[in-house]
């Protein structure tokens, strides 16, 4: 739906790895998404990992709900998405304080550093705007060597102290669509 | 308004939840909430007044935390509507212990009764089972639903989803708690999960 390919990351970074393992540490055991390039990564490691679930959505709406439910049971959830899916949770992420539950959210920026699709900058650039007027806190990160300690800062929030976060995932950690 | 050969939204859902042990139920924004709550409240009642949509999704991440446990999600039509996409990820998911059904009166009942795309166009049977939902029926009787409560306790043949077209001519309110951590704290509870 917003592709952006594999190739634009050129070497096989750590921080999807990183995540990963801050994810399992949490025991976050469903993990929901609506894919994204740069995510490509920690979702082959989901996939192929015994103690989480990957659970591909239509709507990045689904994995806010999904994660209420699994709250319900007893399960903590993740929901990963790229900046454009973060418009289409706006009415589902009023669950969040009514019900109570840890939302934890990892976003991959579009719309910024050096974008080439225009049409990706409306919703990039209110992304963080959307999110805090919903009610979510973000945090950034913006270079591979301070993923793990924000991805892990926010783990920790959300899911210790029920405050819902969303860590945005730059571009620049990620690298720019090519279209060529 | 009231036709003869519809079902009654009330006895459809007092006879769905009537054997239901241990089974959790969750009620999609609009009246199906109120008749959960009409055929009794329980501590596994997942009320919503809010998140239109998001009834399946909820009880899929129910479902899929407790496999052992049946999952019940009763909704209506338009809601059911605004989540469509969300029967897709259950077809994919697959989970054995989630059933939905459907009360579909062909109308937005809470709004003024303006028709839905149930009338006149949309499958909600077809949309499921093209979804991957193999066990997908539509009910017209009484004894094709007390069938379906008892299939709701086999929690390894679903995913299961029914739609029952009922009555649209309005009933009386019976409203739930429209506390929200107050509904998912004492599902919480009751599965055994301490306050954090």
């Amino acid at each position: 739906m917003h592709a952006r390919t594999d190739a634009a990351i050129e070497t096989t970074p750590s921080w999807p790895d990183e995540i990963f393992s801050i994810l399992q540490r949490f025991e976050v055991r469903q993990v929901a998404y609506v894919p994204d390039a740069g995510h490509s990564q920690l979702i082959r490691r989901v996939l192929s990992s015994a103690s989480m679930r990957g659970i591909p959505l239509t709507t990045e709406e689904e994995g806010v709900a999904l994660l209420a439910g699994a709250w319900a049971g007893g399960e903590r959830g993740v929901v990963l998405m790229q900046s454009s899916g973060v418009g289409n949770c706006i009415n589902m992420l009023s669950l969040v304080p009514l019900l109570k539950f840890p939302l934890f959210m990892l976003v991959t920026m579009r719309g910024e550093w050096g974008e080439f699709n225009p049409w990706q900058v409306p919703m990039g650039a209110s992304t963080q705007g959307v999110l805090e007027l919903s009610g979510v806190e973000v945090l950034r990160a913006s270079n591979p060597q301070e993923v793990p300690e924000v991805v892990e800062a926010g783990a920790a929030q959300a899911y210790n102290a029920l405050t819902p976060t969303a860590v945005l995932l730059s571009q620049r950690l990620i690298g720019a669509k090519v279209f060529k | 308004m009231s036709k003869a050969n519809l079902l009654n939204r009330r006895q459809v859902v007092a006879a769905l939840l009537a054997g239901r042990k241990d089974a959790v139920a969750v009620g999609g924004l609009g009246a199906s909430t109120n008749d959960i709550t009409a055929a009794g409240d329980h501590p596994r009642n997942f009320y919503l007044w809010g998140g239109m949509g998001g009834a399946v999704m909820i009880g899929l991440g129910l479902a899929l935390a407790q496999p052992k446990l049946p999952v019940l999600v009763i909704t209506g039509d338009g809601e059911m509507l605004m989540g469509m996409g969300s029967l897709a990820t259950v077809g994919l998911q697959k989970p054995g212990n989630l059933s939905i059904v459907v009360l579909d009166n062909e109308c937005y009942g809470e709004t003024g009764g303006q028709v839905s795309h149930t009338a006149a166009v949309a499958d909600l049977v077809g949309v499921a089972k093209s979804c991957g939902i193999g066990d997908a029926r539509a009910m017209s009787t009484m004894s094709e639903v007390d069938a379906f409560a008892k299939a709701i306790q086999d929690v390894s043949a679903g995913p299961r989803f029914a739609s029952v077209k009922i009555d649209s001519a309005g009933v009386e309110r019976v409203l739930p708690t429209r506390d929200g951590t107050y509904i998912m704290n004492r599902i919480r509870g009751d599965l055994g999960f301490p306050p954090i």
